[in-house]
C-alpha cells in the first residue's frame, strides 16, 4: 500500500481580483509607461509614468510607485512616490504612504495613511449633453446590414 | 493637561478625542474669510478633517507631519544634540520645509515648534519666515506650564472655523518651554505676536509674517 504524502502546506491568500482587472503581480518590476484601458491594479515596483484614464488603478500593498499617475480613480495600498491626478477621487488607506502633489476631484484619507505633498481639489466640469442626430440624416447615414464572416450575396 | 475622559472617543475606541473652542483657529480663518485659493500649510500630518475643511473653503493645502520627519533625522541617539548638527538641520528642512519662497498664503504650525532644541529652531521659524507671504498668518501653540519635564504632544483636526479635536500622540519632552517673552523673541522677525490664552495649558499664538 502506498504512504499517503503530506499535503503541502496551504498558500497564503492573495486578495482576488473582480474580473476585468488588469493586473501586476508584487514580483514584477517596470521601468517605463504603462497604459490602460481597463482597471488596474498595480502589485509590483514601477517606475516612470502610469495612465489609466477612465478607469481606477488600485496600488496594492505590495506596491512601489516612483511614478506620475493620471487616472479616473487612484486607491493607495502601498507606496507611492510621485504627482497624482485623479479626476474623479483618491482613496489613500490606512498603512499606506504617498508622497507627491494630489490633484483630484475627491480625496479620503485613512487614519494611518501617511501624506506629504499639496493637494487641489478640482471638481470635473459638468458633462456636455451629446449632440442628437435627426432622423432623417440617420437614414441617410445607415448602411445595409453585414455579418462578418457570411459571404455577401 | 485636558482631561480626555470627557469627551467623544474615535471610532476605534483607542484614541481619545478632545474638542475644543480655539481663539487662534477662529482668528486665522477670519482673516482669511472670504478668500479662495489660497495655499495654507499644515504641519500636523495629513487628516481628513483639516484636508475637508481647508480644501471645502476653497484653497490647496501643503500637508507634512514635522514630528514624523524630526524623529526620523534627529531620533537615533540623543534626539536634541543631534539638532544641533548643521547637516542634519539642513537635511530636516530640505525634507520637510522644501518650498519656494513666499509660497505659503497661511501655516497651521501647531505645537511641533516646542520639541525644536533652539539651532534648529532657529532655522525652522527662518524657513517658516521665508515661505510665507508677507502679511499672512501662523498659528502655533505653546503649552503654557514651565515645570513639567512631558509634555502631551497632540494630533490637530479641525473640527469647525472656531473648534479643535485634539488627541493624544505621545508625551515627549519639550525642547524648551516658552513664556511670552521667549515667544515674542521667537518671532522676533515677523510683524506681530498675538497671544491667546487658554484654560487648559495650551498658549495659542497668531504671528504676522
Amino acid at each position: 500500500m502506498p504512504l499517503a504524502t503530506p499535503a503541502p502546506p496551504p498558500k497564503a491568500q492573495e486578495p482576488e481580483l473582480p474580473r476585468g482587472v488588469a493586473s501586476i503581480g508584487k514580483s514584477v518590476v517596470i521601468k517605463g509607461q504603462i497604459f490602460s484601458r481597463e482597471d488596474l491594479y498595480l502589485d509590483g515596483e514601477i517606475e516612470g509614468t502610469v495612465e489609466v484614464p477612465e478607469n481606477r488603478l488600485t496600488v496594492g500593498p505590495h506596491g512601489k510607485l516612483q511614478a506620475t499617475i493620471r487616472a479616473r480613480e487612484v486607491v493607495v495600498l502601498g507606496a507611492v512616490q510621485g504627482n497624482v491626478e485623479a479626476s474623479e477621487r483618491i482613496d489613500i488607506r490606512k498603512d499606506s504612504k504617498l508622497v507627491g502633489d494630489i490633484k483630484t476631484g475627491r480625496i479620503i484619507i485613512e487614519d494611518g495613511a501617511y501624506f506629504k505633498g499639496s493637494i487641489d481639489i478640482v471638481k470635473a466640469e459638468a458633462a456636455k449633453p451629446a449632440v442628437a442626430v435627426r432622423p432623417a440624416a440617420a437614414e441617410a447615414l445607415a448602411l445595409p446590414a453585414h455579418t462578418v464572416g457570411e459571404p455577401k450575396l | 493637561m485636558p482631561v480626555f475622559a470627557q469627551n467623544s472617543q474615535s471610532a476605534s475606541g483607542r484614541d481619545r478625542v478632545y474638542t475644543r473652542h480655539s481663539n487662534g483657529l477662529e482668528q486665522f480663518f477670519s482673516y482669511i474669510q472670504g478668500e479662495r485659493g489660497l495655499t495654507l500649510l499644515d504641519l500636523s500630518g495629513a487628516s481628513q478633517s483639516n484636508v475637508g475643511f481647508i480644501t471645502g473653503l476653497g484653497h490647496r493645502l501643503y500637508s507634512e507631519d514635522l514630528l514624523e520627519t524630526l524623529d526620523e533625522v534627529f531620533g537615533e541617539g540623543d534626539f536634541f544634540a543631534n539638532q544641533c548638527a548643521p547637516e542634519r538641520i539642513e537635511r530636516f528642512l530640505k525634507q520637510s520645509l522644501n518650498l519656494p519662497e513666499e509660497q505659503c498664503n497661511g501655516a497651521l504650525i501647531w505645537d511641533v515648534l516646542e520639541y525644536l532644541a533652539p539651532p534648529l529652531l532657529k532655522a525652522t521659524v527662518d524657513r517658516l519666515f521665508r515661505i510665507v507671504k508677507p502679511r499672512s498668518y501662523l498659528l502655533a501653540i505653546f503649552h503654557g506650564d514651565d515645570r513639567t519635564e512631558l509634555v502631551p504632544s497632540y494630533s490637530y483636526r479641525i473640527a469647525d472655523a472656531h473648534s479643535l479635536a485634539l488627541s493624544l500622540r505621545r508625551m515627549r519632552p519639550p525642547a524648551q518651554l516658552f513664556n511670552n517673552r521667549a515667544v515674542e523673541r521667537l518671532f522676533e522677525g515677523f510683524e506681530a505676536v498675538k497671544f491667546f490664552l487658554t484654560r487648559d495649558h495650551l498658549r495659542e499664538v497668531i504671528v504676522k509674517r
